[in-house]
């Protein structure tokens, strides 16, 4: 008996070895190192000198540039995150039927969000274009003579970016709300209706409570990701015009990879991962408020 | 329920559903739409006032003037390669460790898988400069082991497949272990072959990380004929910023494979997102 569970044992880290070496090395070993770089000063090419904890209090006492970017990713997410929730239970909502050519129009919705971040920038630079893009011919059609120069200017670049994004993952979004809607049981309408409820009745007393942990997972998902926006602003603007939609990620970036200031960025980017987990931390403790497991 | 009464308020509901249907469908689609138009406009009609819907002429020249300036072709031989290689090493290395997780027992097993589940929330940044580092002290930067290596091996994949493999019942397996077939037989031969649609999933999610990865490709390579297809074209961009026509083609030159890929694989990508717990509850 003894001599097969040892044997299993061996077996299991067989197994497992492939996978693992890989997680150690790339994961948990990188995790360990980015904590060891971010309390030194560190150009790549001279040796790491130990700084303790002085990159983290210039990030947080002195540095204007990362209030700059901070406040600019927060913008992103409080732009996003509700109105894209929104846009995606509103897709969902109308997707959910069995009509002929359903999966047709489920994946046209969920097509952006599949294709690179890179490639639809591109194509949006081009529909924002202030003189010959679509969005602006059709808003002079509709009658506002000079419509604004969008990516270039410094009040509208944001919402700008904040559309594009919303566009390429409200089909996402939907499909995983396609799963939550799908899970609540047809019964409870039907009940409902016997009761003389409305639509509109049974969508705010059925759906929207039985959704709400799907609605939950969804909220956190996106604010997650909407924190670490890095490659719209990239293609799309550079972080400009004079900075305004420059993120966390991108200063991470722009510090470890253009001026090599490695113990720095490492430091943005734990005061991010530290800021989101808390973030998420208090949106599962305040998920009873709102939020209804059967 | 009563056929005859329902049935005409159902055609307009139905109706009503197509029109809603088609505008929302159009909006999403419109930009997509739009690229190809341009890609297809000769240079003087790209940059006419109102916009011109139907290129008129149309022409294929920007796509062939798009490929030749920037080795198109490389890139996404580039891409095709790192990507075909991580998702089967990511198959491979994902599957073997959620098979040891579901289904063997050993010490600390709890323990790590716990670990391997605390390392989904840390996002890509933080280990991206630790990484790249590590790439550099082994000097494989510009290499297509530094694109393909680190991607090889997913946390998220191992709890995906380990969620599937705990729904196949386990009698299948102990029946052909009575038989005498070993444990990289019963993962082999009894497993896998169930598993399918997970494997499926799981390939197709890796497909769009992958192929749509930018920022780790644009830090480790920069040297052209290395370099997958978006960091051709963000540097493509950079090039050129002004042929509009030329630049959108390039772009759908980009797009298209991922278009193809999940348009056929549509089916798995849906079930991978109910699979894997997203969205379900």
């Amino acid at each position: 008996m003894k001599r097969r569970r040892r044997r299993e044992t061996w077996e299991a880290w067989a197994f497992l070895l492939p996978n693992l070496i890989g997680f150690l090395a790339f994961t948990v070993f990188a995790v360990l190192f980015s904590l060891w770089i971010s309390v030194h000063k560190w150009d790549l090419f001279s040796t790491p000198a130990y700084v303790g904890l002085r990159n983290f209090f210039q990030l947080i006492q002195a540095d204007r540039d990362f209030r700059r970017v901070l406040l600019n990713t927060l913008y992103f997410v409080v732009g996003i995150v509700p109105l894209g929730t929104a846009v995606s239970l509103l897709l969902a909502l109308i997707c959910n039927r069995t009509l002929k050519g359903m999966t047709l129009f489920r994946t046209i919705m969920y097509l952006p969000s599949v294709s690179s971040t890179i490639a639809v920038g591109i194509v949006w630079i081009w529909l924002l274009d202030p003189q010959f893009g679509v969005l602006n011919y059709l808003l002079r059609s509709l009658g506002w003579a000079n419509p604004p120069n969008w990516l270039g200017s410094v009040t509208w670049a944001k919402p700008s970016l904040i559309l594009m994004h919303i566009w390429q993952y409200a089909g996402y979004y939907m499909v995983i709300f396609l799963a939550g809607l799908q899970s609540i049981p047809g019964q409870l309408y039907e009940a409902a209706e016997l009761d003389g409820a409305s639509k509109w009745q049974q969508f705010w007393k059925i759906t929207l409570p039985l959704l709400s942990p799907t609605m939950f997972f969804v909220v956190v998902m996106k604010m997650i990701g909407v924190f670490n926006i890095f490659e719209q602003p990239f293609i799309m603007t550079n972080g400009g015009p004079s900075g305004s939609t420059e993120t966390i990620v991108y200063y991470i970036y722009s510090n470890a990879f253009q001026w090599f200031n490695m113990g720095y960025a490492s430091a943005v980017a734990w005061v991010l991962f530290i800021m989101v987990f808390a973030l998420t931390l208090i949106q599962f403790k305040y998920q009873g408020r709102w939020v209804h497991y059967e | 329920m009563n056929k005859q009464r329902t049935a005409p308020g159902q055609k307009w509901g139905r109706l009503w559903a197509y029109v809603i249907l088609i505008l929302v469908a159009g909006g999403m689609v419109l930009p997509f739409l739009w690229t190809v138009s341009t890609a297809l406009k000769t240079s003087g009609n790209a940059l006419v006032y109102p916009p011109q819907w139907i290129p008129n002429p149309a022409t294929l020249r920007n796509f062939a003037t798009a490929w030749h300036r920037v080795p198109f072709g490389r890139f996404l031989l580039n891409s095709f390669y790192t990507t075909v290689a991580v998702v089967i090493l990511q198959l491979v290395t994902c599957s073997l460790s959620a098979y040891a997780f579901a289904r063997m027992k050993f010490p600390g097993r709890d323990q790590l898988f716990l670990l391997y589940l605390g390392t989904l929330m840390i996002p890509g940044q933080v280990v991206i400069i630790p990484n790249f580092i590590l790439m550099r002290y082994l000097g494989w930067l510009n290499t297509y082991t530094a694109m393909i290596l680190p991607s090889a091996f997913s946390a998220f994949g191992t709890f995906l497949l380990r969620q599937f493999f705990l729904t196949v019942p386990y009698e299948l397996e102990e029946a052909a272990r009575i038989d005498g077939c070993s444990r990289f037989g019963l993962y082999w031969r009894i497993i896998l072959p169930l598993a399918k649609p997970a494997l499926a999933s799981l390939a197709i999610f890796t497909f769009r990380s992958q192929w749509n990865a930018f920022l780790w490709p644009l830090i480790v390579v920069n040297d052209t004929s290395k370099m997958p297809v978006q960091v051709g074209l963000s540097f493509f961009r950079g090039m050129y910023s002004v042929e509009w026509e030329v630049m959108l083609a390039g772009t759908l030159i980009a797009l298209i494979p991922t278009l193809v890929v999940f348009a056929l694989g549509q089916r798995f990508f849906t079930q991978g997102i109910a699979l894997s717990g997203f969205g379900g509850r």
